[in-house]
């Protein structure tokens, strides 16, 4: 454990509800990490931990070597950015963001300069007399933004500060919130629910189920190598076979089945035994064609799946079939069309397909 | 036809809006009539001579009616600064500190309004006597107080409730101290809410008689007290002007509170 931010084995419960249960992370400096997870996964409770409203049962939070797990929250410097955006509905546009610079006691001038500095920056220039109550939802965020920026935060905090904001407003917001925090050297954590945000902002994405660390890696890690079927779904490779496996080795062989065709894959280290597994895949990653493909030569390594096709739809760029193998359901992209009731195979490639123990 | 019937339906909605409008107006035109009459008597439906003299005596030197109105303010403004000053961190810790039975506290507020007001005036009198409080300014003040702090507590903890926390929290944890965060964040944003409940309070304490005559009197004389003399004594006119005196503060505040009063603090109210 050696970060700028230390999070040590923290335990935080709501009366008879342990909400983390034991979380142990470390955030370099000037790095930009995303807490990812679904409602209730206890993202927002670290956050909140992490700035000082929650005080954890055990463990320790540290900040550059100092133990600050019992200090206030006035007393940490970091700035955070809620949900709600917390404007002062009394305060114009200036004054939120000049607060933090009054509690400082900085000189009118110099404060003044910095006011409209962050203002130039989240382009703000002509709004500074107006009051919360008079701005738009994106304003609000920027403002809220600056206000946290504007005493130079040694950590930014930022619990879902995008999620009330249009869909399409959200994503030049990202970009400008990712640049901003680069080019000033902030060490951010951001939480989130939104995969693709925390992939398109993040450093590093720290994936959080039912109080506890699922996985914690960099966007192209969790994405690409889920350490568990919770990750993998949660990372949207929503489609779900049951397999069987026999492990030799450092080999993994999966028998043929009813729908699924013989493959050999690498065990790769993951810990697999031989026995009934579950497969996991995304529904772009995967070549669907007609049955019986004379076609294919067995090149790439990958898993061979029958099934037909139960309805089709168009949503834009590609055809998404929903196919049926055995009892499952699976939802497939693909860039011909395939009709209703069409018998098709899917070849899914050894790099896309999950392979983990039975739950 | 069809219209001759909807124009019947009307009839009795436009009496009894008319009746409404004369039992609230009617009095009130009795008591400007009598404020500006010089010689009213029976039979006469209406004064017989009008006149400024019964104001000229009220406001003289020698009436008792500036004394009374000074003595009148003076006790509302301290009931108030003292209702308010205990309200405020009492409405602060009921709304934000997850008080077990806060709920219960708020209604034991209440319970001596449950009460008739005499025997609890009385005992009150005879407890005051003791400590020598009777007749003082201060005794009557403490009386307004037991009585205005409901509406204020009440009142202060419907405002901080309605404030969202995260107000607070976004203070905090830009550098504010707790007690800086009061000062800068939430007692701005529950000014209006505070401000009202220490409008109904100074109304109160202006209107109140019965632990005012008990406590008071007759050393301590308020615009109330001076208005029970005068119409007990048959003397309409001073007691008119009296109580046309008393309006004015409460339709000026009562203005204020339409104002500043929100809807989101009101409905707050006892939650």
């Amino acid at each position: 454990m050696s970060g700028y931010l230390n999070i040590s084995q923290a335990r935080v419960r709501y009366g008879e509800v342990e909400i983390l249960k034991g979380v142990d992370l470390a955030v370099k400096k000037g790095e930009f990490v995303a807490l990812l997870g679904s409602s209730g996964c206890g993202k927002t409770t670290l956050l909140r931990t992490v700035a000082g409203f929650n005080t954890p049962t055990h463990g320790t939070i540290s900040i550059d070597g100092k133990d600050v797990t019992r200090l206030p929250p006035d007393k940490r410097g970091m700035a955070l950015v809620f949900q709600s955006y917390a404007l002062w509905p009394h305060m114009t546009v200036d004054q939120n963001i000049g607060y933090g610079l009054k509690l400082r006691r900085t000189e009118t001038g110099i404060a003044k300069k910095r006011i409209d500095e962050m203002k130039g920056l989240l382009g703000l220039d002509a709004l500074g007399h107006r009051k919360p109550g008079e701005l738009s939802g994106g304003q609000r965020q920027r403002v809220a933004l600056g206000r946290a920026l504007a005493i130079n935060p040694e950590i930014l905090l930022l619990d879902e500060p995008l999620s009330n904001l249009d869909a399409r407003i959200r994503l030049t917001v990202r970009h400008e919130i990712s640049a901003l925090q680069r080019r000033l050297g902030i060490t951010a954590v951001h939480v989130t629910h939104d995969r693709e945000e925390a992939m398109v902002m993040a450093d590093r994405i720290v994936i959080l189920n039912a109080g506890e660390i699922a996985q914690v890696g960099s966007p192209l890690e969790v994405y690409n190598r889920p350490n568990s079927a919770f990750v993998a779904a949660f990372m949207g490779a929503e489609n779900l076979i049951d397999l069987d496996i026999v492990v030799h080795g450092e080999t993994v062989d999966v028998k043929e089945g009813r729908y699924n065709g013989p493959a050999s894959f690498s065990k790769a280290g993951r810990t697999l035994l031989t026995g009934a597994a579950i497969a996991r895949f995304r529904s772009e990653a995967i070549t669907l064609s007609a049955k019986v493909d004379p076609s294919h030569a067995p090149g790439q390594p990958h898993l061979l799946l029958r099934g037909h096709v139960e309805q089709v739809s168009y949503p834009g760029g590609i055809w998404r079939h929903v196919i049926h193998i055995g009892d499952r359901t699976v939802i497939v992209d693909s860039h011909t069309r395939f009709e209703d009731g069409a018998e098709v195979e899917m070849r899914i490639p050894e790099d896309r397909l999950y392979i983990f123990p039975p739950t | 036809m069809n219209t001759l019937m909807i124009d019947l339906k009307w009839i009795p909605r436009a009496l009894g809006l008319g009746l409404l409008a004369f039992a609230i107006f009617g009095p009130l035109t009795n008591l400007l009539l009598w404020a500006i009459a010089e010689k009213w008597y029976f039979p006469h439906a209406l004064p017989l001579q009008y006149g400024f003299s019964y104001w000229v005596n009220v406001f003289s030197p020698r009436g008792n009616a500036t004394g009374s109105l000074l003595m009148s303010i003076l006790i509302a403004s301290l009931t108030v600064v003292l209702s308010i000053g205990l309200a405020i961190p009492a409405g602060y810790a009921l709304a934000r500190l997850k008080l077990p039975l806060r709920g219960l506290i708020l209604l034991i507020l209440l319970v001596p309004q449950a009460f008739p007001n005499l025997p609890v005036y009385v005992n009150i009198a005879r407890i005051f006597y003791q400590f020598g409080l009777n007749g003082t300014v201060i005794g009557v003040v403490l009386v307004h107080v037991t009585h205005g702090l409901v509406y204020a507590v009440w009142i202060a903890t419907a405002a901080f409730s309605a404030i969202d926390r995260e107000l607070e929290e976004a203070a905090r944890s830009m550098g504010a101290s707790a007690l800086r965060t009061f000062r800068d964040v939430t007692l701005p944003i529950a000014a209006p809410g505070l401000l009202a409940s220490a409008v109904f309070v100074f109304l109160e304490s202006l209107d109140e008689f019965t632990g005012t005559y008990f406590v008071g009197a007759p050393d301590i004389s308020t615009l109330p007290l001076l208005l029970y003399t005068a119409s007990s004594g048959g003397n309409y006119q001073i007691a008119s002007i009296t109580a046309l005196i008393l309006l004015i503060p409460s339709i000026a505040f009562m203005l204020v509170i339409e104002r500043f009063l929100r809807a989101d603090v009101l409905s707050k109210v006892g939650r």
